[in-house]
């Protein structure tokens, strides 16, 4: 079945504690490659046919009206899965 | 009088709600998230707890529940509605105040007695306080940090609607302490904090007086019940 992949983080300027904590446990454990994490969210919405440029434009409405809050995330893709 | 307190899947603090209601000399009328009907309340209460599980976003998918059609219009007319906790975030998902709340900056859930200040006595839901009172009632979550952008943060300060602010400590990092806010009308208020827990001496938050005295909540109800009435 095709499918359409949505991707939200919590926009840039926000502190993401989620985020914060798995930073501090990977400094913890030694991996001091990594200096900061974020947590975001991916919705895989399985489509009942193909992808058709409408089917996309309402995952992106839905994206942006309901699977995010625009006062606190972003969307930041928004595309058919290869 | 009768005010509506709404179930969700995941609701935990309707019943507490509801006695607060009775406690205050209303009748308290349990509603439900799967109708499309207000059983003709005259002000509603949004209840605290995890609806859904809190999953996509605290509040989100509770916020397009079919009542929540109804809530909607009723607010836009005036109708007194108050967004306790996930109530509140409730309310900021379905539009009806603006902002969002988030995780507690230091990423624990919290569960304390809280003093605030009623920062505007003239809402439905505050009219029974005196002008800057200070307050008591207990604070429990883990994503109760209020957010907004500039923008809105001048405009809510700006027109008296930063309704309660957190005194003493900033238990979640809410920007500028705001404990809860109004829309412009002042018949949609939403908060973090609990009134519905500090209703009966006995039950409630310590005071200077007497251990589990503090029966700050009350007046939430009273308020609205003198509005609706007057």
């Amino acid at each position: 079945m095709p499918t359409i992949v949505v991707e939200v983080m919590p926009k840039a300027e926000l502190l993401d504690p989620a985020g914060k904590a798995v930073a501090g446990a990977l400094a913890r454990l030694g991996h001091s490659s990594f200096t900061n994490v974020r947590i975001g969210k991916r919705f895989e919405l399985t489509v009942n046919g193909p992808v058709t440029p409408e089917i996309l434009a309402d995952a992106q409405k839905i994206a942006e009206e309901i699977l995010s809050n625009q006062v606190i995330e972003d969307v930041t893709a928004v595309f058919e899965a290869k | 009088m009768r005010i509506g307190v709404i179930t969700f899947p995941g609701s935990l603090d309707d019943r507490d709600a509801l006695r607060a209601i009775s406690l205050a000399g209303a009748e308290g009328v349990a509603l439900w998230h799967g109708e499309h009907d207000l059983h003709g309340v005259d002000a509603i209460v949004l209840p605290g707890g995890f609806s859904y599980g809190d999953y996509l976003r605290c509040g989100a998918i509770a916020s397009h529940s079919p009542i929540m059609a109804e809530v909607i219009d009723a607010a836009k007319k005036g109708m007194p509605v108050l967004g306790i906790c996930n109530g509140f975030q409730m309310l900021v998902e379905a539009h009806l105040l603006p902002g969002g709340l988030i995780r507690n900056h230091h990423g624990h859930f919290i569960r304390r007695d809280q003093l605030l200040r009623v920062e505007n006595n003239s809402t439905a839901w505050t009219s029974d306080f005196s002008a800057n009172e200070e307050i008591v009632i207990p604070l429990k979550n883990g994503e109760g940090g209020y957010i907004a952008n500039e923008e809105t943060l001048k405009e809510l300060e700006g027109e008296g609607r930063v309704v309660f602010r957190y005194l003493g400590v900033n238990p979640n990092g809410s920007l500028n302490d705001i404990a809860g806010i109004s829309n412009a009308q002042g018949n949609v208020v939403g908060l973090m904090p609990h009134p519905e827990h500090a209703v009966e001496a006995g039950f409630g938050p310590n005071t200077d007086f007497r251990m589990r005295s503090g029966v700050d909540g009350l007046r939430f109800f009273t308020s609205v019940l003198e509005g609706v009435l007057a």
